[in-house]
């Protein structure tokens, strides 16, 4: 059986800044700039989940999309839409939110729901113009 | 120039200039408590904020100048947008940092009437704003023509 690759796309709306908490204001502008401004910006992220596996003879399917796509509504999109990412989330309370940091967190939480004989990978825009993947294809 | 067509109707030309800003908002209002807030503007009233990719569409139109055949220079445009407007948004929180913003509902519409506002009076002479649109989202925008009642 040849493998196939399958993509669903989610977005969420947060605010966030980036700031290293170990350094003082002077070196946290000179390295995030505006990114660090003390009452946050935000961003529409797009999420793109890609999964990899072997087709299911008998439905046809690498994965089920409508259980993918509630998957990732219940796992990420609830957890991170409409929210502050540095002061709402448990997981970055002592994590830079940075697109790739945010990518890690995701593919993180999706892992352990998606069966060991699939792969995994995460791609996250931060803007239309800025996006990371991981793991590394 | 041969017979040139333009100058002699007065063309009326739209020219467009696209610009990006990011930034962090809520959907409150200070005269009702947190229940009425979250009941009428849901998860957008969060009190930590939440935030946006928002483009701006800076419409303006005119008769293009017969030595340049602008409109208006796209950079002039570009660098009074930036001025007036993307420095003013751009990575900031728009309930608490924006002076132009300062006791409004941060809603899209009423930001793209204050962008309005920045922009239609720095204008030259025979150049007119004509349209401010704003995206919030890829799904949602809203468009102002300076229209009042």
């Amino acid at each position: 059986m040849s493998k196939v690759a399958i993509f669903r796309k989610e977005q969420f709306n947060a605010a966030h800044r980036l700031h290293n908490p170990q350094w003082d204001d002077t070196k946290n502008d000179a390295v995030f700039g505006k990114c660090n401004l003390p009452n946050y910006h935000g961003h529409n992220y797009e999420l793109i989940v890609k999964i990899v596996g072997e087709i299911d003879p008998e439905t046809g399917y690498v994965y089920d999309m409508k259980i993918l796509s509630d998957l990732i509504k219940e796992k990420i999109v609830e957890r991170f839409d409409h929210k502050n990412l540095n002061l709402d989330t448990v997981e970055f309370k002592n994590l830079n939110p940075t697109a790739e940091n945010i990518a890690v967190v995701i593919y993180t939480i999706l892992r352990p729901e998606i069966e060991a004989d699939k792969e995994l990978f995460i791609t996250l825009y931060e803007t239309p113009r800025n996006f990371v993947e991981y793991p590394i294809n | 120039m041969n017979d040139n067509f333009a100058e002699k109707q007065i063309c009326m030309v739209y020219l467009t200039r696209i610009e990006h800003f990011n930034a962090a908002h809520k959907l409150y209002n200070p005269e009702w408590d947190h229940a009425k807030n979250e009941a009428v503007f849901g998860k957008c009233a969060n009190e930590n904020w939440h935030g946006h990719n928002y483009d701006l569409y800076v419409t303006i139109k005119g008769i293009p100048d017969r030595n340049t055949g602008f409109v208006f220079d796209a950079k002039k445009l570009s660098v009074l947008i930036q001025e007036q407007v993307i420095e003013e948004l751009d990575h900031k929180n728009l309930n608490l940092d924006v002076s132009f913003m300062k006791d409004k509902l941060c809603s899209t519409e009423n930001l793209a009437i204050a962008i309005w506002e920045q922009l239609a009076y720095q204008l030259p002479p025979g150049v007119q704003l004509h349209c401010i649109k704003l995206c919030e989202t890829s799904k949602i925008y809203v468009e102002y023509f300076g229209e009042v009642n």
